[in-house]
């Protein structure tokens, strides 16, 4: 026979709480106060977030300070995008880099900002910016070109700071 | 006065009342939603005029632009008359409740009541027992199980916390001896606030009244993770703009009757003997009645924002378990006060 003996268990309720009130100003005075504390809210079009260098944003070209991307055009980002969103063609040229790419895009309704193509990459010639705004109206619109992907490598200084430590 | 004269006023009375029940119920909406965003550390709707306060009318136009669906299984006719009939109980209930005292202008002594009934409470108890058909009739009509439920759960809430809140009413008139409204504020002279002799019974009517508006910690009718929307699940447009009034002007109508029955009403204790002019005096009553009110709503939307909602047998517990004993021992007390101290 299992002997029925009254054990008090944490979650027992003492009086002060099973009459409730008590805790019933408890819980109001909670939102009250927090009613006067500072808020979270950012008003999106007038303030813009600023992320911090972890931040993934859009896949850009990085430009150096003589205007050439740093890009050779070896494929591989083309290669891992499990998007399959980054289309490389590669041309020759006098530089030394002696590839180059003649055709760099990018289907952004495609990209899913996973940051493949900026850990592959060996020449630090592709990374995640801090570009979130990005609209469309049209499927045309949304493939990037060469045009929109080159930034200039000062604009991402944070990022490749944050590679450099990280990757 | 004249016949006509007794007429024009009572209009102005309505209109006046009618109009600034509907201002108010607009406002309402709106500090619900940012006393709501503010205690959730939001800033809340501040983009339609200043501070966001031309909101509730953005709201408006676009459910008076919606469209409205009438589901094919629903009883067309019913479906119609349920927001009529809560809209109806919403608006003819403030009748009966006096804002202010006497207001003397020149030879007029206007009373600042719409209809000073010998029988004001029994009338605000019937007419929100009426507004159970309302929201019962719309999950009837709707034929939807959703609205069903929903309408089931607020017929038997509203019938049981009726009970406790007719008997914490009866607390107040043993005092006051009369059913007239103004009869039971001026009753409560000075300090003499029910508040203060029956806290108990004061604690009973308010749980009862959120219980019979609906609002949040006992809002099962609506209960949106179970029930959709619960009776107004298949109401749209300027129907479901009905509802949406009646419960709002309901919370106003809760408000105004508690603090006529718990707060003094308009009174402002002491406040003759600072001998101002009557009119200056009448109107800082006014302000008070008006003050308590806000004060009440606010801490209707504030509870709204701090509790989660009962289940529906712990609802019903309380109602039955707690509130109706309780509003019980209240009567007991007062009637010990009355003879004991001789009220």
């Amino acid at each position: 026979m299992e002997t029925k003996t009254k054990r008090r268990r944490i979650k027992d309720l003492n009086f002060w709480e099973k009459i409730y009130i008590p805790e019933l100003i408890k819980g109001l005075s909670l939102t009250l106060r927090t009613m006067f504390k500072p808020k979270f809210t950012m008003e999106y079009p007038e303030v813009k977030f600023d992320p911090p260098g972890s931040y993934r944003g859009r896949p850009v070209l990085v430009q150096e300070e003589n205007g050439v991307e740093r890009c050779v055009a070896c494929g591989l980002c083309s290669r891992v995008c499990p998007a399959l969103a980054i289309e490389v063609q590669a041309a020759e040229t006098e530089l030394e880099k002696e590839r180059y790419p003649e055709k760099f895009e990018i289907n952004m309704i495609r990209c899913i900002f996973c940051g493949f193509c900026e850990e592959v990459c060996p020449e630090e010639a592709i990374v995640m910016s801090k570009d979130y705004e990005l609209a469309f109206t049209n499927r045309e619109e949304a493939i990037y070109g060469k045009d929109k992907l080159l930034v200039p490598v000062k604009n991402l200084q944070d990022r490749i700071d944050f590679l450099r430590q990280y990757k | 006065m004249s016949i006509l004269e007794v007429v024009i006023f009572a209009l102005i009375k309505v209109v006046i009342i009618v109009a600034a029940m509907l201002v108010t119920v607009a406002y309402l909406v709106y500090f619900e939603r940012k006393i709501s965003a503010w205690a959730q550390n939001r800033i809340g709707p501040n983009r339609v005029g200043w501070h966001g306060s031309l909101q509730p009318f953005a709201d408006l136009f676009k459910l008076v632009l919606k469209e409205d669906i009438v589901p094919d299984k629903a009883d067309r006719k019913i479906h119609a008359l349920a927001p009529i009939i809560a809209l109806l109980v919403a608006l003819s209930t403030y009748a009966v409740i006096p804002f202010g005292p006497d207001l003397t202008i020149g030879s007029y002594t206007i009373p600042l009541v719409v209809a000073d009934v010998n029988i004001g409470v029994l009338f605000i108890l019937a007419l929100t027992s009426l507004g159970v058909y309302a929201i019962t009739l719309a999950g009837w009509s709707s034929g939807s199980k959703y609205s069903l439920l929903g309408g089931i759960r607020s017929s038997a809430q509203m019938i049981s916390y009726e009970v406790s809140m007719g008997f914490s009413v009866a607390g107040v008139l043993l005092l006051a001896g009369s059913l007239r409204p103004v009869a039971i504020v001026e009753a409560q002279y000075g300090w003499m606030w029910n508040i203060i002799l029956q806290p108990i019974g004061f604690i009973t009517f308010l749980v009862s009244a959120f219980a019979e508006t609906n609002r949040l910690p006992f809002d099962l009718p609506e209960a949106e993770p179970e029930l959709v929307g619960g009776f107004h699940t298949e109401y749209s447009s300027m129907k479901f703009a009905g509802f949406f009034l009646a419960e709002y002007a309901n919370m106003i109508i809760a408000s105004a009757f508690i603090v006529t029955l718990y707060l003094g009403g308009w009174q402002i204790p002491y406040i003759e003997k600072l001998g101002l002019p009557s009119v200056i005096e009448t109107l800082l009553c006014l302000g008070a009645f008006l003050f308590k009110m806000a004060v009440l709503l606010f801490f209707f939307i504030w509870v709204r924002w701090s509790f989660p909602r009962f289940r529906y047998d712990q609802l019903m517990n309380l109602g039955w378990k707690v509130m109706f004993p309780l509003s019980l021992i209240n009567i007991v007390w007062v009637a010990a006060l009355i003879m004991i101290f001789g009220l």
